[in-house]
């Protein structure tokens, strides 16, 4: 029966359609070309201006000197190491308090009331506070108390950038729980699962979903924030181009360390883009506007 | 049936909408597969079959909302502007048209109802003649209400569409899509989201748009509708059309095998 229907036959474009492709690649292609023409122009005049700037040779000098970069790398890429390590531990850090204090504030009921005002008053003081405040207080605060033996200047500084962020963060995570909507959890409930079920293998996880842009933009900006524990004399890679600094008198090594930072957050800003759009695609199937 | 005849004497009685050998596939998957329709002005196409046999999707190609992979579709000129006479078909599949301006010329209706959240009634009713077509808020508004009051739903003009009934929020997108006065309006399963009480009062609207001239291409599940105010009844089966002609024909005297199976499959689920 079907053999006889129209389209059966193996798709065969006609002429029409291979001339509407035709068009659209020359229309591609094309605006690529001009892309391209206009970013290598916008680049060329910034250049221009630049170099031509009167001062250009000193600020060469002082800041782009690839003798001066190449003899501080060595410092600078062990100094972004201790970065990286102190990044590791606060991310782990600030997803488990994070996520205890949106819990906490999304907790109903009069008995939970404490709780609930607690974590209110905590996300309302620390997303108050300067992260500079918040690493004095604690790494010169705390350590005074001498509770604990002599700790390292990135141990309070791991502290005190889990105590900050986890404030930002459980308050992104709560707008994720609630923005799911009302009746997931009736169908989670209805399966007889307990509200602590219902929240981790329900909700929690459309909520994530629904805020990784902003959380990896948290995490980005984590990411440049470890490099204010320099303040209390833990030698990271900030700390250590300052160190470069002074020795060399020239600024160079800040430029390098800029330039390593960035290239530290690069692949998490990528992965960021690429996660949203794929999230993007399986929502809105097809569609092109 | 004297519908038709009135259409030959009537001189604007040319096709609004030809549909020539579409193609369409999502991935490998083919959904359309060389579709062939042409709607004539004051006609109202409905479109039959079973879910996944291409109904919606053809509605999405017409409005460009899908890219179609061959094919053409034609759509009358409104005016004579751009290089062309009213009334003259133009191949609105061509890359060179821009597709804002074709859709502007296409009102639409979605299954469930879309309406603005954020905006109250009259708002949503308004938003494409004050934003698109560029007419003032105050002229908008006034022919705006006027529509609102043919449906009974002026006093609903400032309320937010989740204080309205299902049924009330499909009339004012109804509404809201022929506002501007489009050459044609596409019903996508306007019924198929409502209590069964309320699909009523939607329908006798679209009966009313009929009545007043409108040019329609609906898909639906609802066959006793479809018999009552269909000039032509179009059965798709696996994006392809299986039969069209009158709803008389199509319901009492089908006569290909798949469509006499459809419908007694429809009528009666059970098989029994």
């Amino acid at each position: 029966m079907t053999s006889s229907l129209p389209g059966s036959a193996p798709f065969e474009p006609s002429a029409i359609e291979l001339e509407r492709r035709a068009f659209r690649r020359a229309r591609k292609q094309r605006s690529i070309l001009f892309s391209v023409l206009s970013t290598l122009v916008f680049a060329a005049v910034i250049a221009v201006v630049l170099v031509n700037s009167p001062g250009w040779s000193r600020v060469s000098e002082t800041f782009f000197d690839v003798e001066v970069a190449v003899k501080s790398f060595p410092r600078v890429i062990e100094g972004l190491w201790l970065n990286v390590q102190v990044l590791f531990v606060s991310a782990i850090g600030v997803a488990i308090l994070g996520t205890l204090l949106a819990v906490a504030r999304t907790l109903k009921g009069p008995v939970f009331t404490p709780i609930r005002l607690l974590a209110a008053g905590y996300t309302d003081i620390f997303r108050g506070i300067p992260v500079l405040l918040v690493l004095y207080l604690v790494g010169f605060g705390i350590p005074g108390l001498e509770l604990t033996g002599r700790m390292p200047a990135q141990f309070w500084g791991t502290i005190a950038l889990i105590l900050s962020y986890s404030a930002y963060v459980a308050e992104v995570l709560r707008a994720g729980i609630d923005a799911v909507h009302p009746s997931q959890r009736l169908a989670a409930r209805s399966l007889g699962l307990s509200h602590g079920k219902t929240l981790r293998l329900v909700v929690m996880p459309q909520a994530v979903r629904k805020v990784t842009p902003a959380l990896m933009n948290d995490f980005v900006s984590m990411q440049k924030d470890v490099g204010l524990i320099s303040v209390l004399g833990a030698v990271d890679a900030v700390r250590a181009a300052q160190i470069e600094v002074a020795s060399s008198y020239n600024f160079t090594p800040y430029v390098l360390a800029g330039v390593l930072f960035v290239l530290l957050s690069w692949p998490f800003i990528r992965l960021t883009d690429w996660l949203t759009a794929r999230a993007q695609k399986r929502e809105q199937v097809g569609g092109v506007v | 049936m004297t519908a038709s005849v009135e259409r030959v004497a009537d001189p604007v009685a040319r096709p609004v909408l030809e549909v020539r050998g579409v193609h369409k596939r999502f991935g490998e998957h083919p959904v359309l597969r060389g579709i062939d329709l042409t709607v004539d002005r004051h006609e109202v196409v409905v479109l039959i079959g079973a879910s996944g046999s291409g109904k919606s999707t053809l509605l999405k190609t017409i409005n460009l909302l899908e890219q179609i992979d061959d094919g053409r579709i034609l759509l009358a000129r409104a005016s004579a502007d751009d290089g062309g006479t009213a009334g003259e078909l133009e191949d609105i599949t061509d890359p060179r048209v821009d597709p804002d301006r074709v859709r502007a010329r296409i009102g639409v209706v979605f299954q469930h109802y879309n309406l603005f959240p954020h905006m109250n009634v009259i708002d949503n009713v308004t938003l494409a003649a004050r934003k698109v077509v560029g007419v003032s808020r105050g002229e908008a508004e006034r022919a705006g209400l006027a529509l609102l009051t043919r449906i009974g739903l002026a006093d609903k003009a400032k309320e937010f569409p989740d204080r309205l009934s299902g049924g009330q929020q499909q009339r004012v997108a109804i509404v809201r899509a022929i506002a501007t006065d489009p050459e044609l309006l596409l019903l996508d399963e306007i019924t198929s989201a409502l209590d069964p009480q309320l699909v009523g009062e939607v329908l006798d609207l679209v009966r009313e748009l009929k009545a007043a001239g409108s040019t329609i291409v609906m898909a639906t599940h609802e066959m006793s509708f479809a018999r009552r105010v269909a000039d032509r009844v179009v059965y798709l089966k696996d994006g392809v059309i299986v039969e069209s002609g009158s709803p008389e024909q199509i319901f009492d005297n089908p006569q290909r095998e798949e469509t006499r199976e459809f419908l007694a499959r429809v009528r009666d689920p059970f098989g029994e």
